[in-house]
């Protein structure tokens, strides 16, 4: 057997255990959430009713849905100008310099903050701003929890769209240049369009990282099993109740927070496929 | 260098193999020359609420005898799912299994009350350090009703206290809680809308207010929060200092949550299975919101390939918490400890539970 051989078979074994394991997780989940749906129907994905009470038991998962869609929309929204400009600072403008290099570092920086560090910010820095600003009385709620969300995937929408940027060849841009462009004409009409497939799918990626965050989101969020109200009112996400609750779930309950990790999944899902369809338009 | 790291990694994987052998006699030796040599560790989870008498007492309980107990302060629901998967040896829960409950459990199970404690409504109203609530303002603190400090009926109750302008923040716990049970047992009580609107439990539908995760998370919100409201172990307001309320109880009396009052809501009746919620006591002495915290476990210990010597080290130790040397611990925690009738129930009960059909304690 030569060594070929060994390393196509060591490759095609890991592959089929990726794909095994990603079959199996969908599939325990996906039994772990029948019994909610013969409880409840369908209706459970838009019920807005979340009673753990016994004897009133009654389950809908839109009020996770919704808080997980409304912070993470809301943070990629607060995220794009602060990771656009810092993309095109550093791919752009000053790229390679010193300068530039130092903002990208710290960029990537915020990335490898664990979640809790992040939580713990916002719980004792944050929340006093936003209640000193008026926004609510707490401090805490959807849009706090969006603020630190948005912090949190800054790194993530900037670093690829910065490598994209800095890719755009420099052929085309000189053309541009030898056509009498300005630089701000330049950027707007070549090196932007150039990347623009690479730096939406980055921002893709980044609401990809917001729909799942767990522990800074529990942290602010305040907790309310019930839509939220305003973006300044208080609510939950789909993971944050998973990990409020599954400790002691059983039944019904423990049936229903399997659905909201399937249904979760199934949304990461879909805002991927969504991306990559966009991309491909694009490109 | 790769040498000194290989010798590391080395030295640490054999640590952390003892330390996988349940072989504690390193170290307790270490901890205490005097102390016995056993090798049994106990595991437990559950109850935050009476964490920090379990964590307490086992601590001088390592020095008498050597067994040592790890306490997982998951929160009364967990614990109970913890037992429930035969993962420890015995849990800790602020609310009893109902018939139902005990019906799903895999085998019977046997409550032992292990002290009592209040749940305190602590707020966080700068200036103010003590306010009086009536059950019926209470209730509609936590119905939505009352929204801002400067109400009326609170202003009725407490003449001479000046509240200022200031959103109410209602606070209660995200997981599923023996201190929610206690609550929102006694707001099923007092207030026929909460009965119907909410009803008990470790975990209902909050009609208002956010949610902290565990005693710990409750307090810390209240502490932090300017304009809070919720409720708490007792425990947890004395150590952090949390300003709480008076409350009406059924006599009619503002009483404040003192061990003296929780063990006045005791003095009643005591089933034989221990299994009683003691809220909204009519002894005119007594604090409304108080419950016994109990520990569940197997009446039947021999399960899962559980050694005799397991299960006795679990029983006795249960027992000593019973004893007043454990009871004063609790005291120190701002725990009631339990009157003598419910100490000899517990024995009582004690006696009950068998290793292979055989009484563990004679």
């Amino acid at each position: 057997m030569n060594s070929e051989k060994v390393t196509k078979n060591l490759l095609f074994v890991a592959s089929i255990i990726l794909i095994l394991l990603a079959a199996g997780m969908v599939l325990t989940l996906a039994s772990g959430s029948i019994p909610v749906f013969e409880k409840f129907g369908i209706q459970f994905i838009w019920s807005n009713k979340w009673n753990p009470t016994a004897g009133r038991e009654q389950y809908g998962a839109l009020p996770f849905i919704a808080g997980t869609i409304i912070t993470s929309v809301l943070a990629l929204i607060i995220c794009l100008p602060l990771a656009f400009s810092a993309s095109l600072f550093i791919g752009e403008f000053y790229k390679g310099t010193f300068f530039a290099k130092i903002i990208g570092t710290m960029v990537d920086l915020l990335a490898g903050i664990p979640s809790i560090v992040y939580g713990l910010w916002g719980f004792y820095y944050l929340r006093p701003m936003i209640v000193k600003l008026g926004l609510n009385a707490q401090g805490f709620g959807v849009f706090t929890a969006s603020i630190i969300l948005a912090i949190m995937i800054i790194p993530y929408a900037t670093s690829i769209s910065t490598e994209i940027i800095s890719l755009v060849p420099n052929h085309l841009k000189e053309a541009a240049y030898s056509l009498g462009a300005t630089r701000m004409e330049v950027i707007w009409n070549v090196t932007v369009p150039a990347a623009r497939s690479g730096i939406i799918a980055s921002y893709i990626l980044a609401l990809g990282r917001a729909l799942g965050e767990t522990m800074a989101v529990t942290m602010l969020i305040g907790n309310d099993n019930h839509i939220p109200k305003s973006i300044f009112g208080i609510g939950n996400t789909m993971a944050s109740v998973i990990a409020n609750q599954f400790g002691e779930a059983e039944g019904s309950k423990l049936s229903a927070l399997i659905a909201i990790g399937l249904l979760l999944f199934v949304i990461t899902g879909l805002i991927n496929a969504a991306g990559k369809f966009i991309i491909k338009k694009l490109a | 260098m790769k040498k000194l790291l290989f010798v590391v990694a080395i030295a640490v994987g054999l640590m952390s193999c003892n330390n996988g052998t349940k072989s504690t006699s390193s170290s307790s030796s270490s901890e205490t020359k005097s102390a016995p040599s056993s090798s049994i560790s106990l595991s437990a989870a559950g109850s935050t609420f009476a964490g920090p008498f379990y964590k307490t007492a086992s601590k001088q309980y390592v020095n008498l005898t050597g067994v040592t107990l790890s306490y997982g302060m998951t929160g009364s629901g967990a614990g109970i799912r913890s037992l429930h998967d035969k993962v420890v040896d015995f849990c800790g829960s602020d609310a009893f299994l109902s018939d139902a409950q005990e019906a799903q459990m895999p085998a019977p199970v046997v409550h032992i009350a292990t002290c009592s404690g209040a749940v305190d409504i602590a707020f966080n109203v700068p200036g103010i350090t003590s306010i009086k609530l009536t059950p019926e303002v209470l209730a509609d603190i936590f119905l939505g009703k009352i929204t801002n400090w400067d109400d009326a009926r609170l202003k009725k109750i407490n003449p001479g206290v000046k509240f200022p302008k200031l959103a109410m923040t209602v606070v209660h716990r995200s997981d599923g809680s023996g201190t929610s049970f206690i609550f929102t047992n006694y707001m099923s009580k007092i207030s026929k809308e909460w009965a119907d609107k909410v009803g008990f439990g470790t975990s209902v539908n909050w009609p208002v207010g956010m949610g902290g995760k565990g005693n710990p998370g409750v307090a810390g919100t209240i502490s932090s929060t300017v304009g809070a409201i919720g409720y708490i172990g007792s425990d947890y307001a004395a150590a952090q200092k949390i300003s709480f309320a008076l409350l009406k109880n059924a006599a009619g009396n503002y009483i404040a949550p003192t061990i003296a009052a929780v063990s006045a809501a005791g003095k009643g009746e005591m089933p034989a299975d221990t299994r009683i919620v003691e809220t909204n006591s009519s002894d005119p002495e007594a604090y409304p919101i108080s419950g016994f915290t109990w520990i569940i476990l197997y009446k039947e210990q021999a399960y899962n390939g559980r050694s005799l010597a397991q299960a006795q080290a679990t029983v006795k130790f249960i027992q000593w918490l019973l004893q007043p040397t454990a009871q004063k611990v609790a005291e120190e925690l701002n725990y009631a400890p339990l009157p003598e009738k419910v100490v000899n129930i517990d024995e009582a009960i004690l006696k009950s539970i068998t290793y292979n059909g055989k009484p563990i304690l004679q």
